[in-house]
This record gives C-alpha cells, structure tokens and sequence, in this order.
C-alpha cells in the first residue's frame, strides 16, 4: 500500500543521526518546559519557535514534535505532583492522579500515564498516518469556497459548540479576527488598522500573542491570586513500577481513552478536554472499583492521560491534511511551518512527502524516546518542580520575552507582548478562553483570502458558497454548531422550570 | 470556578461585565472607521474594506450579547485579586521596553524585568535576586548570541564581553 511506502520512506528521513539528534533535543525540552506548572504544550511550543529560527525546516519539524509530545508528558507529570494542570485536557488527570500522589501512589501514576501515552500516542499516530492520504484524496478536490466554509466550522466549533458560554468564546474569537485584519491586505495592498505604526504593516505575530497571552498573562494572572493558593509539591514515595494488578486495570482505559481521543481530536472539534473528561466519565462508569474514584483510582489517570495524547495526534490530522489548527498548540504548530514559508495542506504532502512523512515517523521515534526518558528520569523532572516560585515566573517571563526580543527588538512589538500579556490577565479573570484568539489570528486571514478568491471567481455571486455540495454541507454543520448551544441551554432552562 | 448555583443571592448588574461590553462596542467603531478609509478596489466580489464590516458586525453583536451577561449578572464569580504584584509586573515590562529603547541592551533589560517579577512573587532579596538575574541573563546572551547566533541588542554590558 502507498501509506507504508510512504511511512518506510519518512522513517528513513527520521532515523538520520541529526534528525535523531534533533527529535532527542526536541522530547527533552519539551519535558522540561511542559513541567513547569502553569506551562503547557501550546506554551511550550510558542517558547521554544524562536530558539528554532535558524535550523533547516525538516529538522526543525522534528524537533517541534518531540517538544510538542514531550509538553504533553511534562504537562501530566505536573498534573499529578501538584495538582495544577497547566492545561485544562490535564484536569481529568490532575482529578485521580495528584489524590493517587498522597496516598503515596505517585509512582504507579506517573507510570501508567507515560505508559498509556505511549500506547495512545503510537495507535494515534497509525491513525493519522492512514487518515492523512485519505483526507489528502478528498481535500485536493476542495475549492476555495469549500475551504472557507470549513474554516466557519472550525471558528465555531473551537470558540461557541464546546465552551461554558457561547458568547464568551465567541468574544474571544472575534478579538483573534480583529488582531487578523492588521497589516497589509494580500489582494490589494491596502494597510488596514495600521493606524500609520509601520511596525503594524506586517500584521500581529502569533507567536507576540500567543507568548503574551500564555505567558506574561499567566505570570500575571498567578501573581494576582497569589493569596489563594497554597502549592504543595507531592514527594514520589514508593515503587516507580506498576503492580501486575495495576496493569490489569490500565490497558482497558488505556484503549478506550484512544478511542475517545483520536476520532474528537481528528474532527474539526477543537481540543482535548471533550475526550478527556467523557473518557473520565466512561472509566468511572465501567470500574468495578467505584469506592477508589474521588479518592486516588488508577483507571481515572490512565483513560483521560490516553485520551489526551490521542487527542493531540489526532489534531494533527486536520492540520497537516488542510491547514486547519483546532487547538491552541495545533495553532503554534502551524505558526512554527508558517515560519519556514511551508503551507500545510495537500499541496505540501505532494510536495514535499520527505518533509511530511519524516514528520510523521518522527513522532513514533519520538513517542518511544519519551517513554524511555520519562520513567527512569522522573526524579530529574520532579527537581524542575521544586525551582522557587519566584525564580520560576521570572524566569519564565525573561525567557519569554527573550524570543520577542531575539525576533523584532523594537519598542513597538515589545509592548505589544506586554499589552497582549495584560489581554490575557484579564481574559482569565473574567473567564474567556485564549485558544480562540489565537485561533482567530491564525485562521481569520487565511478565510478572508479563500472567501475572496471563491468570490472572485463568481463574478460576485455569493450564492456560489451554497452551489458547491461540501460548502453547503460543511455551513450547514457551521450553522446547527452556532445554534445548538444557545437551543440547548434554552432547553435546559425550560427543564429547570418544569421542577 | 463554579457559576450557575441557582441559590445565589439576588444577582446584581455586573459593573466589569458592562465595560467589556462597551470596550468591545467601540472596538467596532474603530473598526468601521478605519474600514471607512479603505478604497473599495475589488471589480468582483469583496473589496479589503468588507471583512472589517463583518467582523465589526460580530463584535456589535457580542457586545450586546456581553451586555445582556452583564445586566444578568451571568458573568462567573471573580475571586479577590491583589493588584500590587500585577502592578509591579506591569513595571517591569515597562523598565525591559525602556532599557531595551534607549540603548541599555538585553542583560540590564532582563535582569530588571527578572527581579521585579521576583519581588511580585513575594521575594524581599533584591541584591541576591540581581545578581542571580544578571549572571542568568549573561550565560543567556552567550548561549544565543554567539552560539545560537540570534542577535539579541547590545548595550554597555554586552560590549565588555
């Protein structure tokens, strides 16, 4: 079959020493960065695209996909030690496993999350690399039209369908659209919202938001509340390993949890949390220990940690088959392409296949090396967690602004890395979701074009986005996913009522 | 954070909630405005001033969708915020842009930026804090400037090296 020839070839381009190299370099600064609390994958990929600046382009996917698995792990292993999830698909695993880290569990925890990671991670990544020619096939008939249509799918999904409010997300999504119209337009050279800054011509860096809103946000956000909260570091007692009990109970959520995460992950559904937090439900349905959840069960961390990894190969489908980024590290995963002048889409698996596929393969090498650094390396990790606070989040903050400074050390972007890290303090005081901001400034300029080119194409008839079946269908879908949470919750109040 | 218990106290109009709303209102009118400027060029289909339009159009809307939250009192419920860290955070940020402005170089700039977000996280050692930020931004420098080879400004500090 073409997938294996494909495969066979991308696994050569990974197995090259530098490429190996590169892949090591990337798993362990992922850890590392995905460790310290607060930080997760997306952060860790927005901190790190700067230090890849100067590398060649496939060696540098690479290492962006060792960092982006390796944030994954890091970001559990917080998760369980100290009970702060650096990103909300690590709640469901912060749930069981830090209760599993008083009770002096923490071993067997971190192991059946790694384990489970892998496991998830390696079938996950079989499946994307069968899904992606199949999607590649059907997406290279995809006109302009069908692209922007899809485009509202994702907007929605990612901002309104999954979120606590609509409104809210749809808020979120609509600041990224603006901070999108910046700069010079492509079609026709017109500054818009430039406000004659000639900084502002190139448009918003993803990476100044996305560091600004993650980080300096964060930073700030935690600084703010410091008073609240008492972090209390979880030491690993006891046995590392697994018992053959242990074992029993995890392979079963292990399998599940990848049945949850890959096919949420692979549709334009935006994120992890969905699969992690059904699979959680799921395992605490299905358990023949019902007592232990709440209170430490090892079928709570083993499905959600299997459905998160899933997940995220999974949102890699979408991404490198049509260019669509529905999670906010799938997001800093195109920015980091979109740094080389590489459009992710069937055109680049026509392309450049070597690029593509040794990607792909990469991430298998980079699954296994993660499993092998993780366990026997857990005591160094568990040392980055007891780095001070202070020296923590200032350190943090000088990295981060490190990158800014490195790419445009101008007054201007500066600030605006600043005034992105105050948008992101407030977003998290009054409860408005980041990813769709980063989304919106990813996706919004990349819609406008395709909305424009479908439009040129028809003379101007804007019935030409309903003429295409896929269009049609794919607004359709658009439209039921923008209605359905405000029907629902009308729904539910009318429920409430009845009572 | 939880939100939605139905035995709250009378809920009360939402004062932060109102100002969303009316930030994101105005953000439409500069919106429009700046639109208003554009030539429309486009012989078929959309000019560069029409997606402006739509998105100021989605922002009127969600401010009156804010809005409605806001008179509700819908908005989640806010933990107390301590304002002092944030503030010297945000100064900080400012002493980085000046230094980095005015020609003082990465190492000062991050070392300031360092030990005021330090002294935010409640540290009271400023001189251990400076020189810990200082020989932190240096074997930074180092690595990226020259191994890394990524330009990073240069002051007074650098040039000693």
């Amino acid at each position: 079959m073409d997938t294996f020839a494909a495969l066979a070839h991308g696994m050569a381009v990974a197995v090259q020493p530098m490429n190996l190299l590169y892949a090591l370099i990337g798993v362990f600064l992922g850890t590392a960065v995905g460790v310290l609390p607060g930080i997760g994958p997306a952060l860790t990929v927005a901190l790190l695209l700067p230090v890849t600046y100067k590398l060649d382009p496939g060696g540098s996917l690479i290492m962006f996909a060792g960092i982006y698995y390796g944030g994954m792990y890091g970001g559990s292993t917080t998760a369980i030690l100290i009970n702060t999830p650096g990103e909300s698909a690590s709640m469901a695993t912060a749930l069981e496993g830090n209760k599993m880290a008083k009770a002096g569990r923490g071993g067997p925890a971190l192991a059946t999350s790694a384990i489970g990671s892998f496991v998830a991670g390696t079938i996950a990544t079989i499946g994307l690399a069968f899904l992606a020619p199949w999607l590649v096939d059907f997406a290279v008939r995809f006109g302009p039209e069908d692209y922007f249509a899809l485009m509202c799918v994702a907007f929605v999904t990612v901002s309104a369908t999954f979120g606590d409010s609509p409104v809210r997300g749809l808020t979120s999504l609509f600041i990224g659209l603006t901070l999108g119209l910046v700069g010079i337009d492509k079609l026709t050279g017109q500054a818009r919202l430039a406000f004659g800054v000639p900084e502002l011509l190139d448009g918003v860096e993803v990476t100044t938001l996305a560091v600004g809103l993650f980080a300096v946000g964060e930073a700030l956000y935690v600084a703010s509340r410091r008073h609240h909260t008492e972090e209390k570091l979880e030491p690993v007692r006891g046995s590392l390993w697994m018992t053959k009990e242990d074992w029993k109970r995890s392979w079963k959520p292990w399998l599940r949890g990848t049945m949850f995460g890959f096919p949420i992950g692979a549709l334009p559904a935006g994120g992890a949390e969905i699969p992690t937090f059904l699979s959680y439900s799921t395992e605490k349905r299905l358990t023949k220990h019902p007592e232990e959840f709440g209170k430490g069960a090892i079928e709570g961390v083993a499905g959600p940690e299997a459905a998160n990894n899933a997940s995220a190969a999974g949102t890699l489908v979408p991404l490198l088959t049509l260019g669509l980024p529905t999670s906010a590290t799938a997001a800093m995963m195109l920015a980091g392409f979109q740094q080389y002048g590489l459009n992710p889409g069937p055109l680049l698996f026509a392309e450049r296949p070597d690029l593509v596929w040794g990607l792909i393969a990469s991430l298998f090498i980079a699954n296994m090396m993660l499993l092998v650094l993780n366990l026997p390396l857990v005591g160094l990790w568990v040392r980055l967690l007891a780095i001070p606070q202070p020296w923590l989040y200032a350190g943090i903050l000088v990295f981060a602004t490190m990158g800014t400074i490195a790419a445009k050390p101008s007054v201007v972007e500066l600030s605006m890395l600043a005034g992105f890290g105050v948008l992101g303090f407030l977003m998290r005081r009054f409860d408005f979701p980041i990813a769709p901001v980063v989304v919106g400034l990813i996706l919004g300029p990349i819609a406008e074009s395709q909305l424009r080119r479908a439009l040129a194409i028809s003379l101007g008839d804007p019935m030409a986005l309903l003429q295409s079946p896929i269009s049609a269908t794919l607004l359709g879908v658009a439209l039921i996913a923008l209605l359905a949470p405000f029907v629902l919750k009308g729904l539910g109040r009318f429920k409430a009522n009845e009572d | 954070m939880t939100s939605g218990d139905p035995v709250q106290p009378p809920r009360r109009v939402d004062r932060a909630g109102l100002v969303i709303a009316a930030l994101l209102a105005g953000l439409a009118v500069v919106l429009v405005w700046d639109a208003r400027g554009l030539p429309s060029t486009a012989m078929y289909g959309m000019g560069p001033e029409a997606m402006p339009v739509v998105v100021a159009s989605g922002l009127a809307l969600l401010a009156i969708g804010n809005f409605i939250d806001a008179l509700r009192g819908n908005l989640p419920v806010r933990e107390s915020s301590d304002p002092v860290p944030v503030v010297l955070i945000l100064i900080g940020l400012a002493l980085l842009i000046a230094i980095i402005g005015f020609g003082g170089g990465f190492i000062l700039a991050t070392s300031a930026l360092f030990v005021t977000t330090s002294a935010a996280f409640g540290r009271r050692a400023i001189l251990v804090d400076s020189i810990i930020a200082l020989v932190m931004s240096t074997l930074i420098y180092l690595a990226f400037d020259r191994l890394l080879t990524l330009s990073l400004p240069a002051g007074p500090l650098e040039r000693l090296l």
